[in-house]
């Protein structure tokens, strides 16, 4: 009977390598790389998604993206996104810093912040429906705190849709970030604290000299990554507004345009953009951070 | 002076956290309570009033029975145990042979794997959905499920990271004990890379449990729904009966809360760990 432990090693080994790599491989290769491949294909296409030919039109579908201000408007309400990031990171931050010292109640607290990253998108898209809906859960307490005057249509007026959205963005977020910068403030040897305490370090000093330079790199790749995660925001908006009333992002466009609209050509254009957008970025945060620890 | 100071701050730091806390609370407490109302109680009453009756259940039973939730747990946890485990295998596998073999290639394949990371998934997503309908996979459990694997590079990386701990020596003495490759593999680094596993579990079931955009992309037939999608569906019937919609997003919350407090220890770690790639 074959055994494979009877095999040779060099067998063994040749075996293994090939058996134990050939599905992540292929995995691999179909759903990271050729979407990738075809995707530059059909970006230089009109293709519609079914039909059998595939018509060629160079780049037609690139000029029209940033000529036409339907498609180009887009990368504006990103912005909203861009700037919430900071927002959220610097709450996280500021939570992470006095979480890490002796606070009553620390893990409650710890609990209560975090939590909401972990929740399911939808429900969260719900949550906020209700919230910002007229008479709804931020109406009623701006009602019982005497500011009933600054109740706004939140997600019915283009000016502050985004804003509102955005800041939903913030509240899902905020726990993720926190809990990594807790993480990595708590690989901070406590000899420094205390060291810096026999100094007559106050816990600004600690922050500004200790706790900000030790998460540095963390805190960089980060806010790197904000941009790409700004560019892609799609969940949020689109579960609670579908896109409506000027809040349509980059992923809500692509999506409709080639789903909706069935132009995958063009959606493939804008996709191909999105990626190198993000790619531009990815790769700076990596020059950034290899930078650094020469 | 130094204690009125140390006052000050502390009590700075704790309005802080408590008007943190009811900015994460707030907005679910009140779904709580809606989710208690009766109709008419919902009617009249305002989002911040408490429901008169803690144990009016109605609109759970109509949530869950009327919203198909049901077939949506089902789903889910079909889809997020075939994936879980197949990550689990496939990412560990790989990165086995990466990490103790030398062999011809591998480094264009570890290359690979990290090019690979630099793609999101959204943005590919217009034409990954014209390879999983080619596959006719499309409206079949296996698209999500498929896609799961095969877009988790962050398993991978998690793995590798953790087989540098485990010390080669302990291969080289199964290996004197005459063990093959295999054993090595199924009795000594599987057992060895259970943090390194509970980790990717608790990532990748949360991403799986929360993900929106690839069941309702890729299975949009009814009764493939999961949780995410069921619940998306009472946007259109139940439009205005917020008190039943409440119902079935605390549905859709309870185990992910139950989750948490039970495994809250391994899920900071996991979360703190799988950020640091």
């Amino acid at each position: 009977m074959f055994k494979f432990s009877n095999l040779s090693y060099s067998k063994q080994r040749l075996a293994i390598i090939v058996a134990f790599s050939f599905i992540p491989l292929a995995l691999l290769v179909t759903f990271a790389y050729l979407p990738v491949i075809n995707m530059f294909k059909y970006s230089f296409s009109d293709w519609n998604g079914y039909s059998k030919r595939l018509e060629y039109v160079g780049f037609e579908n690139y000029i029209k993206i940033f000529t036409d201000p339907e498609y180009f408007s887009v990368f504006k309400v990103s912005l909203y996104y861009f700037v919430a990031t900071f927002v959220q990171m610097g709450l996280a931050l500021y939570f992470a810093t006095i979480l890490s010292f002796q606070t009553w109640f620390k893990n409650v607290f710890k609990g209560i912040l975090f939590f909401p990253s972990l929740m399911n998108g939808v429900a969260i898209g719900f949550i906020f429906l209700f919230f910002f809906k007229p008479d709804g859960t931020l109406d009623t307490l701006l009602q019982a705190l005497g500011l009933g005057s600054y109740i706004k249509l939140w997600l019915g007026n283009p000016e502050i849709i985004n804003i509102s959205l955005a800041g939903t963005s913030i509240w899902r977020y905020m726990g993720f970030n926190f809990i990594v910068f807790l993480g990595a403030i708590s690989s901070i040897s406590s000899d420094l604290y205390e060291a810096s305490d026999m100094d007559g370090a106050n816990r600004w000093h600690q922050f500004r000299y200790i706790i900000l330079p030790s998460i540095k790199r963390i805190l960089q790749l980060n806010l790197i990554l904000a941009i790409s995660g700004a560019i892609s925001a799609f969940d949020i908006p689109y579960i609670m507004t579908g896109g409506s009333n000027g809040s349509k992002t980059f992923v809500i466009q692509t999506i409709d345009v080639a789903f909706k609209y069935s132009k995958v050509g063009l959606a493939s254009a804008m996709a191909v953009i999105l990626l190198l957008i993000v790619i531009v970025v990815t790769l700076l945060q990596r020059l950034l951070i290899r930078g650094e620890e020469d | 002076m130094y204690m009125l100071k140390r006052t000050l701050a502390s009590s700075i730091k704790y309005a802080a956290l408590l008007l943190g806390a009811f900015v994460a609370l707030l907005p679910i407490v009140v779904i709580l309570f809606a989710s208690l109302k009766t109709k008419a109680e919902y009617a009249a009453t305002s989002p911040l009033t408490p429901p008169v009756n803690w144990l009016n259940w109605a609109n759970y039973a109509k949530a869950f029975v009327n919203g198909n939730m049901l077939t949506g747990f089902v789903n889910t946890a079909f889809i997020l145990l075939i994936s879980i485990i197949g990550a689990t295998l496939t990412g560990s596998m790989i990165a086995y042979i990466l990490n103790r073999f030398k062999f011809k290639g591998k480094s264009l394949m570890l290359g690979a794997f990290l090019l690979a990371t630099l793609i999101p998934g959204v943005t590919t997503q217009v034409s990954t959905f014209q390879i999983i309908n080619k596959l006719e996979l499309f409206n079949t459990p296996w698209a999500a499920i498929l896609l799961y694997l095969g877009t988790d590079i962050i398993a991978v990386y998690i793995f590798l990271q953790f087989l540098d701990s485990i010390a080669v020596a302990l291969d080289e003495s199964a290996m004197l004990d005459g063990a093959s490759y295999l054993t090595i593999y199924w009795r000594i680094i599987l057992p060895l890379l259970k943090p390194a596993i509970v980790t990717v579990i608790i990532i990748k079931g949360v991403n799986i449990y929360n993900d929106f955009y690839t069941p309702f992309l890729y299975m949009p037939k009814t009764s493939l729904q999961v949780i995410s999608t069921a619940l998306f569906k009472f946007k259109g019937p139940y439009g205005s009966q917020w008190e039943v919609i409440s119902a079935g997003i605390i549905i859709a919350i309870i185990p992910t809360l139950i989750a948490f407090l039970s495994l809250q220890k391994y899920i900071y770690n996991g979360f703190a760990q799988g950020s640091v790639k």
